[in-house]
């Protein structure tokens, strides 16, 4: 409790963790757009939104290394992430498309292990940065630090979910998605080519994952492993925030981010993940119970 | 080739090596030649170690034979390994184990890479009372199994980062502070690796009073530090200690960097191998990191002179410069020659009461094992990044550059 008594004593340290936290919930909001799409419109669980992350990094660092910007990483790790993530439909996805959600979850474990043995034989397994140059803004006398490039990506995160949301909202394509998402089969009676409609949602979600990915070179680091955590990340964030709803995405991600910041810093690192899982499965508890309080009626 | 007997063969195999190993009745040692065996792993995930190890054990033999070789009694011995892949997997080091004391009747065991392939390899030279040396297997849980017969050049984990501890004593007896005012914070991975170090480092600040006010233990999947770090930030430590790899390496100097961690000595592990100097600039600067051996060390001895002129015999022989993991295992060739000499017999119990008897200058540093079989006398050293370079600056009688005390922030 000594590390609580260290929050009353200095209550600047909670600005430091919740900036922290919400400054980190953005990139793990981005991750969690693309899942929620996906599942949404195909009813596919993407498992491996770690690993189109952990690509998209890596396009990042490749590029700072041929001496280009890593910033410049992000809008082209999303669309050479937006192509991966079409073939990838061609090749695999659409074979677990119409089926269980089983089906789905177990594919794309397989393509997560797939990816990440393949990154570790042509990358190695050695953990590789992207430097950004740029700097930290100090303010209380040093107290609470804002590394440049956490505000970058925030902001790029923001940018990408209103894009995201008016492209859903106004774009030919975003319209066929909702469509879909509403009804498949009516939106193929009504000519919408829901095949090339899967495939840049998905196409969709690896890039907003491979953009998340470039972000996180030049934040923390990236390695062939990395993508558990940010798989785990997404799916909670969208079984708490619902499938619909980018803006609420948006602020479940900013939330976890903080919760997950404070739980490190008064538990210890070791609790930090346990801490996030306990406050899912109590979130979970509590909207059943609500739902369950809540009178139904057809509109 | 590894397997050039067929399917029929084993039984006459083992039939002729039965009457060989009777015909030459010191099958060890044949003629004038001390035969040492080793399963180091040439091919699989650690080919890489494997080979710097059978480098390293090369190195020792050329150079003792060319200086005319191990003098017992009469007889000037010539020494020669004989080696087997054990493809980075315990069960086949095991295997070779056997292989190399039944078959191939060799009373001399060298050790193979890693800590898990000597954990493989010591149950099987215990059994037949072999004694070996090993110079890369480091886990601390080898020595806590009571094996007679197994002895390690090298340091082990717990020691990794205690030299970080006592510099930071040694540097606040100095400016006339007590070392039990000083204030540490650690963030140790959750693994038996940095766990250990842990272990180690609790027990120094504990014999010298310091108080420790951060204790984390990273999760192996951990990408982000800022909880750790505010709390350090925070609490204002003199001591902050971190250890999670090459993954833990990176964070730790890119996090405090950047969140502005102002602790005036940080010391980690694994710097060299994530390149933190080479990659993250001007945020390493100052960090100090633990190392097995290094090139610049002033140790020295009778076959090789200085640690610079083993690593320069090294890069002509091999044409790459000599890792510490090389330098371990020659040190474990030189034990060997070493307790040959003394012992004045090829008598296994002898020579593991000679081994067991070890007190001797390498250029690796001094070798002298505790009654578990670890080298206790080599201290493991600190690198601190000044420059971009890493120079040695502890412990102080083998250091080749000052410490700079407190840290400054790169800005």
């Amino acid at each position: 409790m000594s590390n609580l008594q260290l929050l009353f004593d200095a209550p600047i340290l909670c600005v430091q963790l919740l900036v922290d936290g919400i400054l980190i919930g953005a990139i793990f909001a981005l991750a969690a757009y693309g899942m929620a799409l996906v599942w949404g419109v195909m009813n596919v669980v993407t498992i491996c939104q770690g690993e189109f992350v952990m690509l998209g990094g890596y396009t990042a660092y490749f590029l700072y290394k041929a001496g280009v910007h890593p910033l410049f990483g992000v809008p082209i790790a999303a669309a050479l992430l937006f192509a991966f993530g079409w073939a990838l439909y061609r090749a695999v996805i659409f074979r677990v498309v119409d089926g269980d959600l089983f089906i789905s979850i177990l594919a794309t474990f397989g393509l997560s292990i797939l990816l990440q043995q393949l990154a570790n034989q042509l990358f190695g397994a050695d953990v590789r940065t992207a430097e950004s140059g740029f700097r930290t803004l100090f303010f209380f006398d040093g107290m609470v630090t804002v590394s440049v490039v956490k505000i970058v990506a925030f902001v790029a995160a923001l940018v990408v979910g209103v894009a995201l949301l008016v492209f859903l909202k106004r774009s030919r394509m975003g319209q066929a998605i909702r469509a879909t998402a509403q009804n498949a089969r009516a939106a193929r009676i009504m000519g919408v080519d829901t095949t090339r409609v899967y495939a840049a949602t998905f196409g969709l979600n690896a890039a907003l994952c491979g953009a998340a990915g470039a972000l996180v070179a030049m934040t923390w680091l990236i390695h062939p492993y990395l993508g558990l955590p940010y798989t785990v990340r997404s799916f909670m964030i969208v079984i708490l925030a619902g499938l619909g709803n980018v803006a609420v995405v948006l602020a479940a991600g900013m939330g976890l981010g903080a919760a997950e910041n404070f739980a490190g810093f008064l538990l210890g690192a070791e609790y930090q993940a346990a801490f996030v899982f306990a406050l899912l499965v109590a979130i979970l508890l509590w909207r059943r119970f609500w739902l369950g309080r809540t009178r139904r009626y057809l509109k | 080739m590894r397997r050039p007997l067929g399917r029929g063969t084993p039984l006459i195999g083992a039939l002729a090596v039965m009457v060989a190993a009777g015909a030459a009745a010191n099958a060890k040692v044949e003629g004038d030649t001390i035969v040492l065996g080793a399963a180091v792993s040439l091919t699989g995930k650690y080919s890489t170690n494997g080979k710097n190890t059978q480098d390293g054990y090369d190195l020792a033999v050329a150079r003792v034979n060319e200086l005319g070789g191990v003098q017992v009694g009469d007889t000037s011995y010539k020494l020669e390994v004989v080696y087997y892949d054990d493809e980075s997997t315990p069960a086949r080091a095991a295997q070779l184990a056997e292989r190399l004391i039944n078959q191939d009747g060799v009373k001399f065991l060298l050790g193979p890479y890693s800590s898990g392939l000597t954990k493989a390899i010591a149950p099987v030279t215990e059994k037949y009372k072999i004694p070996m040396v090993e110079g890369n297997g480091a886990s601390l849980s080898l020595f806590t199994e009571g094996y007679r017969y197994l002895f390690a050049t090298l340091t082990t984990t717990q020691f990794y980062l205690r030299e970080a501890v006592n510099l930071a004593a040694a540097t606040a007896e100095a400016a006339g502070r007590s070392p039990a005012d000083l204030k540490v914070a650690m963030a140790f991975e959750n693994d038996p690796f940095s766990q250990d170090i842990r272990a180690g480092v609790t027990e120094d600040a504990e014999r010298w009073g310091m108080k420790v006010v951060v204790d984390d233990k990273l999760p192996p999947e951990i990408n982000d530090m800022a909880a750790t770090l505010t709390k350090v930030k925070a609490v204002k430590p003199d001591l902050l200690l971190v250890s999670g790899h090459t993954k833990g390496a990176t964070l730790a100097v890119r996090q405090t960097a950047e969140m502005r961690v102002d602790v005036p000595m940080v010391a980690i592990t694994h710097c060299d191998s994530a390149q933190v100097a080479e990659t993250l600039g001007s945020a390493a600067e100052y960090f100090l990191c633990a190392s097995q051996w290094d090139r610049s060390l002033s140790y020295r001895d009778d076959w090789f002179g200085t640690a610079e002129e083993y690593a320069q015999r090294f890069e002509a022989t091999f044409d790459y410069a000599p890792p510490y993991q090389a330098a371990e295992s020659t040190a474990a060739v030189l034990v060997f020659v070493d307790a040959f000499r003394r012992a004045q017999s090829f008598d296994t119990e002898k020579v593991r009461d000679a081994i067991a008897a070890t007190d001797m200058e390498t250029f690796y540093g001094r070798i002298k094992f505790d009654e578990t079989g670890k080298n206790i006398a080599k201290p493991m050293v600190l690198y601190q990044v000044q420059d971009g370079q890493y120079k040695v600056v502890a412990p102080a009688e083998w250091a080749s550059a000052k410490l700079i005390y407190p840290r400054r922030l790169a800005d």
